[in-house]
């Protein structure tokens, strides 16, 4: 149930708050209520169709750094 | 969001494993950990790191977090009852609960009243546009979830009143994660050195609803994502937590969650809902565990729309030990049910029947299976 799809912001109406996203090709109708300011290009979190979370690129890259750290020390 | 596939790449999940058995090494046993996420559940089974990690000296155990599962029969039946009782009303809800086995059998295989029928829908949002599109028929959203799905049940609530919708209404089924980890604990039934903690429940919530656990139980915890190195980097952090002896509430996964969560869907939530005291299947009655719309929307709550009176009980079927999964007691398969009776294809409970179900996962890439 609490399956969150990462995907990118294709499409925003600002005034509707709706627009899409894609998913490995797929372009799917999301609402963007639950977020401020959503931007074509931004990466979210879906979920039942609606977005949750913006996802942040650069904590990404620091916790890429992290794993491939431990794991090279291993 | 490019190299993405680092986070299950082959060599830093071996890496991150020995990483593991390493620390794990020199620490008193056992380290039990519950996964109190589903969609962990099934991650940790689907890449197999069940074993690895059993391999490595970590048990990892699931917990209540499916809410298709927790949401006790008598509320499942009394979706059943609407649209098999009264005529023109569409009940549409997310796919899983279609196949809930209850007393009354499940709505996949109901015959509804004249005029009625069951939709399934992805988004909440598909339930406002059937509403729309059938002003002549009641649409009842029948609303399962937890944090994560709340906010746009919520959001449809409100979008409904806006509209003055008067064919809508949402019969709610909502949980809250914090509430039944503290029940867990104060039963003791199982000991667990550990939580780790859902990702996205926590990119609504924060982590602060979770403190009371290291500062009241004293137990280590970490929010972590979903992808096999992100749950990895989790079970790290609480190692490292028992080593210190410091328990607190890590964040594994600040790419998705902030420590405040999400304020807006917070807000909405604070907004349209209400705490109640709310009975969990297996757990019983929790107080402020779960959430109900506020008597100002009571024209869009189901249950006093039409005067549904349900009186929810933790209790299985007879012979089903979902409940016993759910608090972590049993492992799916010490459930006779497990592989025998109750498959996939005819679930006698709905640990079974649920996509992060503890027994479908367990049935899908658990080895044991009789």
């Amino acid at each position: 149930m609490c399956l969150g799809i990462p995907s990118k912001v294709i499409e925003v109406d600002p005034a509707l708050k709706t627009g899409r996203i894609d998913y490995l090709g797929t372009k799917i109708k999301t609402n963007f209520a639950l977020l401020e300011d959503v931007k074509v290009g931004d990466w979210v979190i879906v979920h039942a169709g609606f977005a949750i979370s913006r996802l942040d690129e650069s904590d990404a890259l620091e916790t890429l750094d992290l794993l491939r750290e431990v794991a090279d020390k291993a | 969001m490019r190299s993405m596939e680092a986070f299950r790449d082959r060599k830093v999940v071996a890496g991150l494993l020995g990483e593991i058995a390493e620390r794990r090494r020199g620490l008193p046993a056992p380290v039990r950990i519950m996964e109190v996420c589903g969609t962990h559940t099934m991650t940790i089974h689907r890449h197999g790191l069940k074993g690895l990690l059993e391999a490595a000296g970590v048990e990892m155990v699931s917990g209540p977090g499916c809410p298709v599962c927790i949401t006790p029969n008598e509320i499942h039946e009394a979706a059943l009852g609407l649209v098999t009782g009264r005529e023109n009303t569409i009940l549409a809800t997310f796919g899983d609960m279609t196949r809930v086995p209850t007393r009354r059998g499940s709505l996949q295989a109901a015959v509804p009243a004249r005029g009625s029928a069951v939709r399934i829908v992805y988004s909440p949002d598909e339930s406002l546009a059937l509403a729309r599109r059938n002003p002549d028929k009641e649409v009842v959203f029948f609303g399962v979830g937890f944090e994560t799905t709340i906010p746009s049940i919520a959001f449809v609530a409100k979008a409904a009143a806006a509209e003055r919708l008067a064919n809508y209404s949402v019969l709610a089924a909502l949980w809250v994660i914090p509430p039944p980890l503290k029940a867990i604990l104060t039963a003791g039934e199982v000991r667990i050195s550990g939580f780790l903690y859902p990702g996205h429940v926590s990119a609504i919530i924060g982590t602060e609803p979770y403190e009371f656990v290291a500062r009241d139980f004293g137990l280590p915890g970490a929010v972590a994502g979903f992808e096999p190195g992100d749950i990895l980097l989790g079970i790290l952090s609480l190692l490292d937590q028992i080593r210190d002896g410091r328990p607190r509430v890590a964040n594994e996964y600040t790419r998705a969650v902030r420590p405040e969560g999400n304020p807006v869907a917070r807000a909405l939530m604070a907004e349209m809902l209400d705490p109640a005291d709310a009975c969990w299947r297996g757990l019983g009655v929790i107080p402020a565990s779960g959430l109900k719309l506020k008597p100002g929307g009571a024209a869009y709550d189901a249950e006093a729309k039409f005067g549904l009176r349900i009186e929810p009980r933790p209790t299985d079927l007879p012979g089903c030990r979902c409940g016993d999964v759910l608090r972590g007691v049993i492992a799916p398969p010490a459930c006779p049910l497990f592989g025998r009776a109750c498959r996939p294809d005819s679930p006698c409970g709905p640990c079974m029947v649920s996509f992060e179900g503890a027994c479908l996962v367990h049935h899908k890439y658990g080895a044991a299976r009789p």
